[in-house]
């Protein structure tokens, strides 16, 4: 099997395309950090995924006799809130909306990047002043009080948290994607295609995306960390997933007002963020090492 | 007694396929003489220059029997004292001055510090000493190419301003790892002469690498042919059209020529036995 | 097959624009093989660019197989004639695709038919067999890389191959395999040929005439022929004809007729 994915002369475009994955697998395998993040974040899946069976209690019973429990209380591990909920569970059941967001902001932001970089990377003149001047607006803003702008204007929601900060995060990626494209734009392999005759269109979607989207990839996993942050930020405020909902921004919120006497109330699911924003770093590094086109995930 | 004397050189390394042997057991040595290593990418040629300076980084292993520099064992230096080697007694020019010099230092700021790197002396006299060696390196106006920035001068006057900077700690030996690739035909010859009348005044060890036949033969007193990590043959420059080596006799014939046409150039054909024995 | 008339290239904003080739011109007739010769910097693959629209800032007339060629505008046409195989092919296969994918998309945009069968049937042309066909650009050495980029000039059958320095960046042992290659299919598929390369012998092995260029201008033009027999008058093309037979002289012995006037300094 592994004589057959690494196989020098693959005889099918299957057989190539799966050896290139496996060689990319055994180079990010040689990361040991990486692959502990990876770890976590397929953890984090299968808890997402997993949720009401591994779940000890339901994140919304509350048990007002049960409240402020410590860490360790027998049937409450991570202890109860002021409400008396689990907070495990509330972890728990909490992954889905970290993912959930995560996700949507993931396809949201680098791909918007992905498409305006490019286009005025490849355009140049009148489409590359344009887009890049509206790029540098949205830069100009903090991007925080950018979100908050959006979210106050949005009304308050998961789904609205989710748009304002893909709102604020596509412009790095466009630069970004510009920056490769500008580099790209002047090789060989692209006049090469060109001189096939192939359109704008194609020669960016074919053949530019193919060489930026890793960098992006990786971006977006380093990048991971600041979206959660930002998300649990307006889950803080009040602006992001609303109080029953187990968003791990809003427990730290609630567990605020007893910070002094009942620490671990907003200190685990500030460890939980801490986690996976970590884990998302870690990923970021060791993707970094398997997509850079220069090694080509082959030696 | 000669200047560098290596004994079973090799360089191999480790990759998911297993090790690969860039170097695999070379010996040779070096006196005050003009020594060519010549052939094809991937032969090793210039896995050996980088292995003497120990320039090669793991996963790179670097293992010969015997590897001294006057006489003293490389190998048992520390880094620190691998430091001193460097640049003060071998020095060693690259294929692209573009990449070797700093864009953001002038001319001659760089070949000071070269210089006062290796000698406790004043900046004034590094200064005095960076314009002689410019002028030796036959620019015609030094006081103004010390200001210059590398972006602002040519490619063969990057090339002659690096081995100026590599000259002037007045090293024993020079490598010159395909020092004129980068340069267009009639100013590589003139950098190569250059180059030649340096090394043969200042009574040093020259190891030239190139993958160009005649240059080396030209500007070389001996020649080392390598091939898949072994040396091949070794003769003399100027007999090297008497190359008996398949191997060199191939490369030789594949060159096209301008006074002999021919249809059809020779194609080396490769012989596996070529990698396995010595010569 | 080409007609380059009074060509003027040139880069940059008009407050400094760098004129890369002056008043350029020559022609190639069908099935010959014209070699442009210079130093970087001569203006040499600017031209070829020019032709191909790759440098869109020029003036003149460049007529390709008696039809006038437009500045910003070339069809479908133009490209089924007109190929470039660039100098290094280490940059001109793109780093993510396979040769198969490479070979396929170019031979759809030509619009060819049965793709499956011309992909092997252009790896066997160019003397790559089948095994290299899903195969990556970093699994290819340089040579192999180089015979992918003529397959894909190939691909979609063009008349005129533009070969702008095509064995500069390969060993030697390979350059040769490579011109052989080249010759024989110029020989086979009746290819009329420009070949740019700063390498004298490299162009008078390949080609039949040639051009000399300096500093953007054309500054003679002459037959091999008459370059073996010594009878270059220009003198930049002198100090070239003497720094590549002076490199010359190691090979067998012959060829003394060109007096080696050596290190060109």
């Amino acid at each position: 099997m592994r004589e057959w994915l690494l196989s020098d002369s693959p005889a099918s475009r299957r057989q190539a395309r799966l050896g290139r994955l496996y060689a990319g697998w055994l180079t990010f395998r040689e990361n040991t950090l990486a692959m502990v993040g990876l770890g976590i974040l397929v953890a984090l899946l299968l808890c997402a995924a997993l949720a009401p069976w591994i779940a000890p209690h339901d994140p919304y019973a509350q048990d007002l006799a049960m409240r402020l429990k410590p860490l360790g209380t027998p049937g409450h591990l991570l202890g109860t809130d002021s409400l008396g909920r689990d907070i495990l569970s509330r972890l728990i059941f909490g992954s889905r909306i970290t993912l959930y967001i995560v996700t949507l902001v993931a396809l949201i932001a680098p791909v918007a990047g992905l498409l305006v970089g490019t286009v005025a990377g490849y355009a140049g003149g009148a489409w590359d002043a344009v887009l890049m001047r509206i790029t540098d607006i949205f830069l100009a803003f903090p991007r925080l009080v950018l979100a908050l702008a959006f979210v106050a204007a949005l009304g308050a929601g998961i789904e609205n948290a989710v748009l304002a900060i893909s709102l604020t995060a596509w412009p790095p990626y466009a630069r970004l994607a510009r920056a490769e494209t500008l580099t790209i734009r002047n090789s060989d392999f692209i006049s090469a295609i060109r001189l096939q005759g192939a359109g704008p269109v194609q020669i960016i979607t074919q053949h530019i995306w193919p060489l930026c989207l890793s960098s992006l990839i990786v971006r977006v996993t380093l990048d991971m960390a600041g979206i959660i942050l930002a998300a649990a930020g307006l889950g803080f405020l009040g602006l992001g997933a609303q109080p029953p909902s187990p968003e791990w921004g809003a427990m730290i919120s609630e567990g605020r007002r007893f910070i002094l006497d009942h620490w671990w109330v907003a200190t685990v699911p500030g460890l939980a963020i801490f986690t996976v924003s970590l884990a998302f770093n870690l990923l970021g590094d060791g993707l970094r090492d398997v997509l850079d086109p220069k090694t080509g995930g082959s030696q | 007694m000669s200047l560098l004397d290596v004994e079973n050189l090799r360089v191999s390394f480790d990759t998911r396929q297993g090790v690969v042997e860039a170097v695999r057991g070379i010996s040779f040595t070096l006196g005050q003489e003009r020594l060519g290593i010549v052939g094809e990418s991937g032969s090793g040629k210039s896995m050996t220059g980088r292995a003497i300076l120990r320039l090669i980084r793991p996963p790179g292993r670097v293992e010969a029997d015997r590897m001294a520099l006057e006489g003293e064992e490389l190998q048992s230096l520390s880094e620190r004292q691998m430091r001193k080697v460097r640049g003060r007694r071998i020095s060693m020019v690259m294929q692209d001055p573009k990449f070797s010099l700093n864009p953001v230092m002038t001319v001659g700021e760089q070949i000071m510090e070269a210089y006062l790197l290796h000698a406790r002396d004043s900046r004034r006299a590094a200064r005095r000493k960076a314009l002689e060696m410019l002028e030796a390196v036959a620019i015609r106006d030094p006081e103004r190419v010390m200001k210059a920035y590398p972006h602002e001068v040519s490619g063969g006057m990057g090339q002659r301003i690096m081995i100026a900077m590599m000259l002037i700690p007045d090293p024993r030996i020079l490598i010159a790892d395909e020092p004129t690739s980068a340069l267009d035909v009639s100013v590589q010859r003139r950098v190569l002469s250059i180059m030649d009348t340096l090394v043969r005044e200042r009574g040093m060890g020259l190891i030239f690498i190139s993958h160009d036949l005649n240059l080396v033969s030209e500007f070389c007193d001996r020649v080392l042919i390598m091939y898949a990590g072994r040396i091949v043959e070794t003769c003399e420059a100027a007999r090297l059209h008497e190359a008996r080596h398949p191997y060199t006799r191939g490369l030789l014939n594949s060159l096209p020529r301008l006074d002999q046409p021919q249809d059809r150039l020779e194609v080396l054909a490769r012989d596996p036995a070529w990698a396995g024995g010595d010569a | 097959m080409l007609d380059v008339d009074g060509l003027n290239v040139w880069f940059g904003a008009p407050a400094n624009r760098v004129n890369a080739v002056q008043r350029a011109s020559f022609y190639v007739e069908t099935g010959e093989s014209f070699g442009l010769v210079g130093e970087s910097g001569s203006g040499k693959s600017t031209i070829l660019r020019a032709i191909t629209g790759l440098a869109p800032d020029w003036s003149g007339r460049v007529d390709v197989d008696g039809r006038t060629i437009y500045r910003d505008r070339r069809d479908r046409d133009f490209y089924k004639t007109v190929q470039m195989v660039f100098q290094d092919p280490y940059a001109s296969l793109h780093p993510r695709h396979s040769v198969d994918r490479v070979l396929s998309e170019t031979l759809k945009l030509h619009g060819m038919d049965r793709i499956e069968w011309r992909v092997p049937k252009l790896l066997d042309d160019v003397g790559l067999g089948a095994k290299f066909r899903f195969r990556y650009p970093h699994q290819l050495s340089g040579g192999q890389r180089q015979r992918v980029a003529i397959a894909r000039a190939l691909a979609g059958e063009p008349r005129l191959l533009l070969l702008d320095e095509p064995t500069s960046a390969l060993d030697v042992s390979v350059q040769a395999e490579i011109l052989n290659l080249l010759a024989d299919l110029r020989a086979e598929r009746g290819l009329t040929y420009v070949m740019v390369s700063h390498d004298l012998a490299v162009v008078g092995h390949l080609c039949q005439r040639l051009a000399v260029m300096q500093s953007g201008r054309i500054v003679e033009m002459l037959e091999v022929e008459q370059l073996r027999r010594g009878e270059a008058e220009h003198a930049y093309t002198r100090s070239l004809l003497a720094a590549s037979v002076a490199g010359g002289r190691t090979g067998t012995e012959g060829g003394a007729e060109l007096s080696p006037a050596a290190t060109g300094s």
